[in-house]
């Protein structure tokens, strides 16, 4: 018949779950590699976080240091960019900007993501009571705009990249919970999970060990598209006043400061932190795409 | 391959143009920058009117020659070599705006499964009118045309059919609308790809007899296709068996299934429960081995790694396919294949019957279950009372919708039953609910799911999926865990190298397999077996029927095997239950529920079954649909679509399970003397 007979002592030598796993997320890291939409996505990416890390390294300027002489001065051989209202250099202060957008924007994301899969699993593996309490509390959360609770919770908190983190992970939260509880709505109808429940599987077991794994690919495109909108929106919070705090020579802060100079000609203090905000949106977006693109075959 | 025409056309008159001329196609895929050879050298004809049936195992080609026949292959596949020709035309040199007036006037396909082959937002009448529409009728002319059209399917009122949606219909009638469309343009060749095999017995009856009965009508050739022997062998004069790719067989179907000269096509054949065969008469026969990758022999006999009769000019020599007088086989040594040797020894240890005094090991009494929908109350099981013997397997058999399954999860706990159901397990009352029971007793009651894809989660290796069943059912934990999963796998003949293989990585049989060892990781009393192989293929369904019966006589257990193939039932029940709308008709032993006397619709579902000899009895034809459970008939349930029915008792009162011979129950009002009895003698 189908499997010859081995002998039953030759279980080492054959690799172990762990590994498979590994070779599985090889398989689609090859495939990604070979998506110009990923490399595309992963060059600007790779960029704006190479400059959060190493930009003060590479700036002919310190962002934050003023020089009277050049204020308001235009792209020139010294100041490639121009410099602003207090002669700061608008090309070191572009380059380094992205350092607190790039921590709070993933570190918002990861945190929303997880309370949204907890969230996800428990109203969509439940159901019954659970889960109409719980989704018409996410409802609810849904219906108010992002920016109006940040706008509450940061006047009440005080301004702190923490609390712009906590702002932005509870209004993600339920947006991710959603779209886990409809893939799990639809896993807990397999077969699979009766069977768990015939060998007295707990609950947590279930949704953790059996279903979770099975869910993860939407959860990875659901993360990569919601860090898009969390950049935009620790932007829109800096912008307001209300996010990153000064000195910090972050994007969103920085064009607040000066789009009243717009009007006057001074175009180059705003400008390239708005190509940079939105050359980071765009590759983030590249990327979720071409993850959504692997993940769906 | 010049001798295959030859073989194939001397025994019929030449004729100007055939209805399909396949000549030596070779059909490549790219699969990751490779090309797979899928098809090398297919070469058939269907004459004007003929009826060819294409069989093979999934993965055979079946459905890629279909494709090409129509030029619609998948984007990754194209067609490297050979001729098709439809009608005498040449479909490969054709342009586009040709090949699409083919396909909508010459060529018509009708798919596996209706309920995706019609759109589910457009009503029937205005799909069916679409098609008469875009050959360049008028409006009004088109659904006349439509409702003419579904009256030769034999659809009772058409009108009503025509303002209905897909999903309003069952299957069985979205297979006769699918039909209607094919037929629609009156094309010259009809492809029928697995038309019947989601379907029930009694409406894939209904199926054949009307492909056959419109065939008559309507002169069209037909390239049917299909797994199931038995239904090509009811409806087509000449059969082709593919295998990797190639034709190995080729005659009319009567010669090649009563007499077939290739290994493969005996070894086929072997592999069916025939008519009578049991686990008591030894196990089936089996094919070894697995089914070669596109392409991947280059040279020999693509069938030598997996024959018994090989020998090394096999392995070295390709054998062409040679003429035998009418038929053709692609074989070295077509005399000696019907002598191909067994791969099982026929004999097999049988289970130890139960003493006659043994205590039922399930007792199921007054088992009811009504699920509530949009405010109707749907009785899926009513008034069920079986008992089930140690070592015995109980056969459910039924239509879909006759609360098979909702038994299953029933009694395992899964879903819980009205009030008033009772089931004991080994004396004991089992609770209702799963949380309810002893973890003793969960562990004594486990299932084999239908679908292993849907039963196996898809991110656990096979170590992991029966581990966790040895840890949590057998409750061993530790270094002991790898001893007892070696022992499982052994049991259930599954090689150690898949252990760490996803479930994915596994055909369909070894899926079904980690499935089996997983349930019989804590030595179950009773394990309920819910269609276990009608996802598979029949090479693989007898190796893991045979499985079954082994582990039955090894270790005493009890099966409930719920099935909708009544030769499976027969192979393995010892007594058969049969359900209708929820209620027994009749239970008891396999031979008698067999032999009759027969409760009516027993009798309907039985001789709906097609037989591989032809020799098909007298069909029993049962009119109209399946009741709906939400509003069932009154007094008798079958009495809508009885051919016995007996008068107005049978409307107004429910029939009694009366005792009809020790231990056979029959629920009718026809008395036992004068209940159907054998049609075949």
């Amino acid at each position: 018949m189908s499997a010859t007979a081995t002998s039953p002592a030759t279980a080492p030598g054959a690799p172990s779950a762990g590994s498979t796993r590994l070779r599985e997320w090889g398989e689609m890291l090859r495939q990604l590699l070979r998506s110009p939409t990923f490399l595309v996505g992963a060059l600007i990416l790779g960029f704006w976080v190479f400059c959060a890390i190493f930009g003060d390294l590479i700036v002919p300027y310190d962002p934050l240091e003023t020089d009277l002489l050049a204020v308001l001065e235009p792209p020139s051989a010294d100041h490639w960019f121009g410099a602003d209202q207090l002669g700061r250099d608008v090309f070191s202060r572009v380059i380094t900007g992205s350092r607190d957008i790039l921590t709070v924007a993933p570190l918002a994301t990861l945190l929303s993501t997880i309370l949204g899969t907890l969230l996800g699993l428990v109203t969509g593996y439940f159901r019954g009571a659970v889960d109409d309490v719980l989704s018409r509390i996410i409802d609810a959360l849904l219906s108010l705009p992002t920016v109006l609770i940040g706008l509450v919770a940061l006047t009440a908190l005080g301004s702190s990249n923490t609390t712009v983190v906590f702002v932005i992970a509870f209004s993600f939260a339920p947006i991710i919970a959603r779209t886990v509880r409809s893939s799990v709505l639809s896993e807990r109808e397999l077969d699979y999970v009766a069977a768990a429940r015939l060998r007295r599987e707990s609950g947590l077991y279930i949704m953790l060990a059996e279903i979770l794994p099975n869910v993860l690919p939407p959860i990875l495109v659901e993360f990569n598209v919601r860090l898009g909108y969390a950049i935009f929106t620790v932007a829109t919070l800096s912008f307001m006043g209300f996010g990153i705090q000064p000195p910090s020579p972050d994007w969103g802060l920085t064009i607040s400061d000066n789009y009243g100079l717009v009007g006057g000609g001074y175009w180059w203090t705003v400008l390239y932190d708005a190509i940079a905000i939105a050359s980071l949106v765009v590759g983030v977006n590249l990327i979720a795409d071409a993850v959504q693109g692997v993940l769906d075959g | 391959m010049a001798e295959i025409a030859t073989a194939g056309a001397a025994s019929r008159p030449a004729r100007s143009a055939d209805a399909l001329e396949v000549e030596d196609l070779d059909v490549v895929y790219e699969v990751r920058g490779r090309e797979r050879q899928v098809l090398s050298g297919l070469s058939f004809r269907i004459g004007r009117g003929e009826a060819y049936g294409l069989v093979g195992e999934s993965g055979c080609g079946k459905s890629t020659a279909a494709l090409a026949a129509v030029r619609y292959l998948p984007r990754n596949g194209r067609v490297a070599a050979g001729k098709i020709r439809v009608d005498g035309r040449d479909l490969l040199a054709m342009g586009p705006g040709d090949l699409r007036a083919l396909r909508a006037k010459s060529v018509s396909m009708v798919y596996q499964d209706p309920g995706r082959a019609l759109n589910p937002s457009i009503k029937v009448g205005n799909q069916l009118a679409e098609v008469f529409e875009f050959a360049g009728l008028a409006r009004k002319e088109s659904l006349d045309r439509s409702i003419a059209m579904l009256e030769r399917v034999r659809i009772v009122d058409p009108g009503r059919v025509m303002e209905r949606y897909p999903h309003q219909l069952s299957g069985g009638m979205q297979q006769r609308v699918s039909i209607a469309m094919a037929l629609a343009t009156n094309p010259a060749l009809l492809i029928l790809d697995e038309p019947t095999t989601g379907l029930d017995v009694t409406v894939e009856a209904e199926v054949l007899d009307l492909v056959e009965q419109l065939r008559g009508e309507f002169r069209t050739s037909i390239l049917f296709i299909s797994h199931n022997l038995a239904v090509i062998a009811r409806l087509c004069e000449r059969v082709g068996v593919l295998y990797a790719g190639k034709l190995v067989e080729e005659g009319p179907t009567k010669s090649v299934f009563n007499d077939p000269r290739h290994p493969y096509s005996v070894g086929l054949l072997r592999c069916l429960p025939r008519r009578g065969r049991r686990k008591d008469h030894g196990r089936l026969d089996t094919i070894p081995g697995f089914l070669p990758l596109p392409g991947s022999i280059a040279q020999g006999c693509v069938f030598a790694d997996r024959c018994g009769l090989a020998d090394d000019h096999c392995r070295a020599a390709e054998p062409s396919l040679t003429g035998l007088g009418g038929r053709a086989t692609r074989c070295h040594y077509p005399e000696r294949a019907p002598d191909l040797p067994r791969v099982m020894a026929a004999d097999a240890p049988t289970a130890a019957k139960a003493p006659a005094n043994a205590k039922p090991i399930l007792g199921i009494r007054n088992l009811s279950k009504t699920f509530m929908s949009g405010g109707h109350a749907v009785a899926a099981l009513r008034d069920v009372n079986l008992d089930l013997m140690p070592g015995e397997t109980l056969g459910l058999v039924g239509e879909s919708g006759s609360g098979k399954t909702t038994l299953a999860r029933l009694l395992l706990g899964l879903t819980a039953p009205d009030k008033g159901s009772a089931i004991t397990l080994d004396g004991d009352a089992l609770a209702a609910a799963l949380v309810g029971r002893s973890s003793k007793q969960v562990k004594q009651l486990q299932i084999v799911f239908q679908n292993p894809d849907s039963a196996l989660n898809r991110s656990h290796t096979v170590r992991g999926l029966i581990g966790r069943a040895i840890t949590k059912l057998a409750g061993i934990r530790g270094g002991d865990v790898m001893a007892r999963l070696l022992e499982l796998t052994r049991v259930v003949r599954l090689a150690d190298r898949y252990l760490s293989a996803k479930p994915r990585q596994l055909s369909g049989g070894l899926k079904q397999r980690v499935a089996i060892a997983r349930a019989f990781a804590g030595d179950p009393r009773v394990v309920v077996c819910d269609e276990p192989t009608s996802a598979l293929d029949v090479s693989v369904q007898a190796a893991i029927l045979n499985l079954l019966a082994d582990l039955q006589a090894m270790q005493g257990v009890s099966y409930v095997f719920i099935s909708h193939d009544l030769g499976v039932v027969r192979y393995l029940a010892d007594r058969i239950a049969v359900l209708y709308l929820g209620r027994l008709m009749q239970v008891g032993t396999a031979e008698q529920v067999f032999a009759g006397p027969y409760h009516p619709y027993t009798e309907a579902l039985l001789s709906a079954i097609p037989t591989l000899d032809g020799r098909q009895p007298e069909r029993i034809r049962l009119t109209g649909e399946i009741p709906s459970a939400i509003n069932p008939p009154k007094g008798c349930v079958f009495h809508t679509r009885c051919p016995h029915k007996i008068g107005a008792i049978c409307e107004a009162q429910e029939p009694p399970l009366t005792e009809i011979a020790g231990g056979d129950f029959v629920r009718c009002h026809i008395p036992a003397a004068e209940l159907p009895r054998a049609y075949r003698a």
